[in-house]
């Protein structure tokens, strides 16, 4: 298994190589250049400035050499500074990892909390009332656009109701509440935005668990379990979910790159101050250094994702071996 | 009986007396305390004054910092260190007389070492600084004493007076740092009314006032800016009154914000913008060279339409490089009314002519069809461009429309001067200089006469008015380019939108004047029953 898992790290090293030669190119292929709505059209700023940043971020070096320099320092995992504010790129990264990872992990459990259950339920009676209300459900929550969830159950649980924050993860005067009052006001300002994400993961891994669970049901094993008499409980949950959670652990093991990948839109409505927002402006001010370090961090997160996932079909899954 | 009827008597007086008294503890009691939370769509970038280029890091580091000179609230320049300052030599020369009661928020001595200190940094090529240009045409500048500073410039510049309202920054914080790459960016120092607290990325940025603030101690305690990227979130907050101040769309100003909730609680204004919005010509386009068709272009197209639908009213017709409550804008210099029979006339002159029955116009063979690009992300823009394409449409020519995103926009269409019409707007500074926009030399790559504009006269004039203190003077001047240039219409000059905004109304003495309404934010107060946020320090 370690042998397994060490190769698997290797050859991860020239998909990585791949994965950053090609996104520089890209990058720097797309048209626009760098720049920031503010200064691009103030009168006030002289093309000598520009000239001078060009200077400074050795955008007038040739694409390989720019590579080359690039690869030098993120070998050391040194992604060099933001154009836009200059400030490390690690530091304008780690800032904002807290709360992107935490809303997506919180949200991916609550997912899994939900969402399994209901999919066995609803395989267990295909066709019965329960399965017809949750397909309904989870093809509704699948179709409806975030935002306009997101804004929908604000203006009733925030404005109509009263209950909720609207925006942000900590109160204004976060700083002068006790330990305990402040671990409350974040869970506070996380539900709304925890449970707006949960959603559209509710209805997939809902779809997946019923459909393979239904698979599952109907293989010979379960007639056997079922004949020699064991309570539907443990026939169910102990014979066929073990056998129905292969794709589920493929699922987990894609929405670990995604714990990183904050969504922008959602974001920006719940004023979080998570990773998404980061990006986003990043591309739009083409803010190299910034771009090359979030395409270095999802390739690295899909390509551990993935090996998580292998690994754990083993141990899921009898029936696969690794040599 | 004759005691009682005395009483009687006197009791409006002691009423009147109350009531005077009363009225009189309101107008002088100005209550300290209170926070106001602002909401802005991104956050800052750098609270360094000289490296702050986007607004959100200007309006942030414009509360901590000063400069030596200011706008007041008619737009005149009036000190801010500098108590006053003198224009010599025919305008060689200005000596600035500084203020000597003022602190650094360290509470070391403001003095001209630390004004000396900003331009040395301001001219110094190693500083990504923007703002350089004004000061390079700085001679010298030398300290004459601890509060005196005298300033050379190569040849009289006038703008270079209001340049000095740039961001003073203290020397002995920044002496030793590379200003590029320096903590002080995140952590400002400076001497202004408010005091930097915290800034949490992309969540807020918190001042606290400056008890020692040299003109007074602002009333307001804090000063909280929070981050809320989307404007439907901002508008939600303003329901729960979780947001005190905000910008608003002309849509929800007229609408959305008219119901007793907002009239309850909140004030709206409706100030005059610095901004107008404009459709220019690529002048080196043969089609557009012609200055009889710009004239009838802008027959064709009806801004009031445009204003109404698009601002829903809440804009005004604008005819020049300037805005309307500015000294440099000509009232003489009348908006054309709108009339496509004109149009189609001065069209017809220029050799448009309409030949066959699809109506479009021709000449040589060709049909009249242009591109209006803009940038993504305005709708406004967006939906100016579409009643333009379809007024040029009733007089016979096709336009296209193209929204690009705007670093494509700027170094493929702008960059390379490769567009036929762009619908972009100014943001117009308070002093009129335009010379960087309008100068017939300002046409490289990365300069802003991107259109190719070349008058003679405007451009002497342009010269000139860089040149000449005295402003009756200089307003001659501006009235005459203002006049050339509508005349010539190298743009066509649509509208100059309000600024609209809303104030949550515990706030007290807030009055709305030709700057805005944050020129006197020091004095703003919350009677202390309606003070909202209590934890100060």
């Amino acid at each position: 298994m370690i042998n397994y898992i060490l190769k698997r790290l290797l050859g991860m090293i020239p998909v990585l190589l791949g994965v950053t030669v090609l996104s520089f190119a890209i990058i720097n292929l797309a048209p626009g250049k760098f720049s920031t709505l503010d200064q691009a059209m103030n009168p006030k700023v002289s093309p000598e400035y520009q000239m001078r940043l060009v200077k400074a971020f050795n955008l007038d070096k040739p694409l390989p050499v720019r590579y080359w320099l690039w690869l030098k320092s993120s070998i050391c995992f040194d992604f060099g500074r933001s154009f836009s504010d200059n400030r490390l790129i690690m530091d304008k990264i780690a800032e904002r990892l807290p709360v992107t990872v935490g809303i997506n992990v919180l949200s991916l459990l609550f997912v899994f909390l939900v969402a399994i259950p209901i999919g066995v339920k609803a395989a267990t009676k295909a066709g019965g009332g329960f399965d017809t209300v949750t397909t309904y459900f989870s093809f509704l929550l699948l179709a409806a656009p975030t935002f306009w969830l997101a804004l929908l159950l604000m203006q009733f649980f925030c404005i109509q109701l009263g209950w909720l924050p609207i925006s942000g993860i900590h109160s204004l005067d976060f700083e002068y509440f006790s330990p305990l009052r402040k671990v409350w006001d974040i869970s506070w300002h996380l539900i709304l935005p925890v449970f707006v994400s949960s959603l559209g993961g509710f209805a997939v891994i809902s779809r997946y668990m019923r459909s393979s669970m239904m698979e599952a049901l109907n293989q010979p094993y379960i007639y056997t379990a079922r004949a020699k008499g064991l309570p539907q409980s443990q026939v169910v949950y102990k014979h066929a979910l073990r056998n129905a959670s292969l794709p589920i652990v493929t699922m987990i093991g894609l929405s670990i790159p995604g714990l990183l990948g904050g969504s922008v839109i959602f974001e920006s409505i719940f004023a979080l101050p998570g990773l998404g927002q980061l990006f986003f402006q990043a591309v739009m001010a083409r803010d190299m250094p910034l771009i090359m370090a979030e395409v270095v961090l999802g390739a690295v997160l899909t390509m551990l994702g993935n090996l998580i996932a292998d690994i754990s079909y083993a141990y899921v899954d009898p029936r696969i071996r690794y040599k | 009986m004759r005691r009682k009827t005395l009483n009687i008597l006197k009791l409006p007086i002691v009423l009147v007396a109350f009531l005077f008294v009363f009225i009189c503890l309101q107008a002088f009691a100005q209550d300290y305390g209170d926070a106001i939370v602002g909401a802005s769509i991104s956050d800052a970038r750098n609270l360094l004054p000289m490296l702050a280029s986007d607004s959100a890091s200007s309006e942030i580091s414009g509360m901590v910092f000063n400069g030596l000179v200011k706008y007041d609230k008619d737009i005149n320049l009036v000190g801010d260190l500098a108590k006053s300052w003198e224009v010599q030599e025919g305008g060689l020369v200005i000596i600035f007389h500084l203020r000597a009661d003022v602190r650094w928020h360290d509470g070391s001595p403001f003095t001209a070492a630390d004004v000396e200190f900003t331009y040395r940094k301001m001219i110094d090529p190693s500083v990504r600084t923007p703002y350089g240009g004004d000061f390079e045409r700085v001679k010298s500048l030398e300290v004459l004493d601890d509060h005196t500073i005298k300033v050379t410039y190569k040849e009289p510049f006038v703008p270079g007076l209001a340049s000095w309202g740039m961001s003073i920054i203290p020397r002995h914080l920044l002496e030793k740092e590379d200003l590029n790459n320096t903590a002080f960016s995140r952590y400002p120092v400076g001497t202004g009314p408010y005091k930097f607290k915290t800034w949490k990325t992309q969540e807020k940025i918190e001042l606290v006032s400056n008890r020692d603030y040299f003109e007074h101690r602002p009333f307001l305690d804090r000063a909280i800016t929070r981050v809320i990227p989307d404007e439907s979130t901002i508008f939600l907050e303003l329901q729960t009154q979780g947001v005190d101040s905000a910008g608003l769309t002309p849509l929800q100003y007229s609408r959305q914000t008219d119901t007793d909730f907002f009239k309850k609680h909140y004030r709206k204004f409706r100030l005059p913008g610095f901004n107008y919005t404009y459709l220019g010509y690529n002048l080196s386009n043969p089609k557009f060279s012609d200055k009889r068709v710009r004239l009838a272009l802008n027959y064709a197209v009806d801004k009031t339409e445009i204003i109404n639908i698009v601002l829903l009213g809440f804009g005004t017709v604008s005819t020049g490089p300037f805005v309307p409550q500015s000294w440099a804008y000509d009232q003489g210099v009348l908006p054309v009314a709108f009339d496509p029979a004109k149009a189609r006339s001065l069209l017809a002159e220029a050799g448009w002519k309409s030949v066959n029955k699809d109506g479009w116009l021709e000449k040589d063979g060709r049909v009249f069809e242009f591109t209006i690009a803009t940038n993504q992300g305005n709708e406004e823009r967006q939906k100016v461009a579409e009643i333009i394409q379809r007024r040029l449409k009733g007089v016979g020519i096709r336009v296209k429309i193209k929204v690009v995103e705007w670093s494509v926009f700027l170094s493929e269409f702008i960059d390379k001067k490769n567009f036929e019409a762009i619908l972009l707007g100014w943001s117009v500074p308070r002093d009129p200089d335009i010379y960087d926009i309008w100068y017939s030399g300002k046409t490289k790559e990365g300069e802003f006469n991107f259109i190719g504009y070349k008058n003679d006269e405007v451009d002497k004039l342009l010269i000139e008015g860089r040149r000449i203190f005295d402003q009756q003077e200089r307003q001659k001047i501006y009235h005459r380019i203002h006049e050339i240039i509508y005349d010539e219409q190298p743009y066509m000059f649509l509208f100059t939108a309000e600024s609209l905004s809303i104030l949550h109304n515990r706030f007290q003495g807030v009055k709305p004047a030709p700057a805005g309404i944050g020129y006197n934010f020091i004095d703003w107060w919350v009677a202390r029953p309606q003070q909202k946020y209590r934890i100060a320090k």
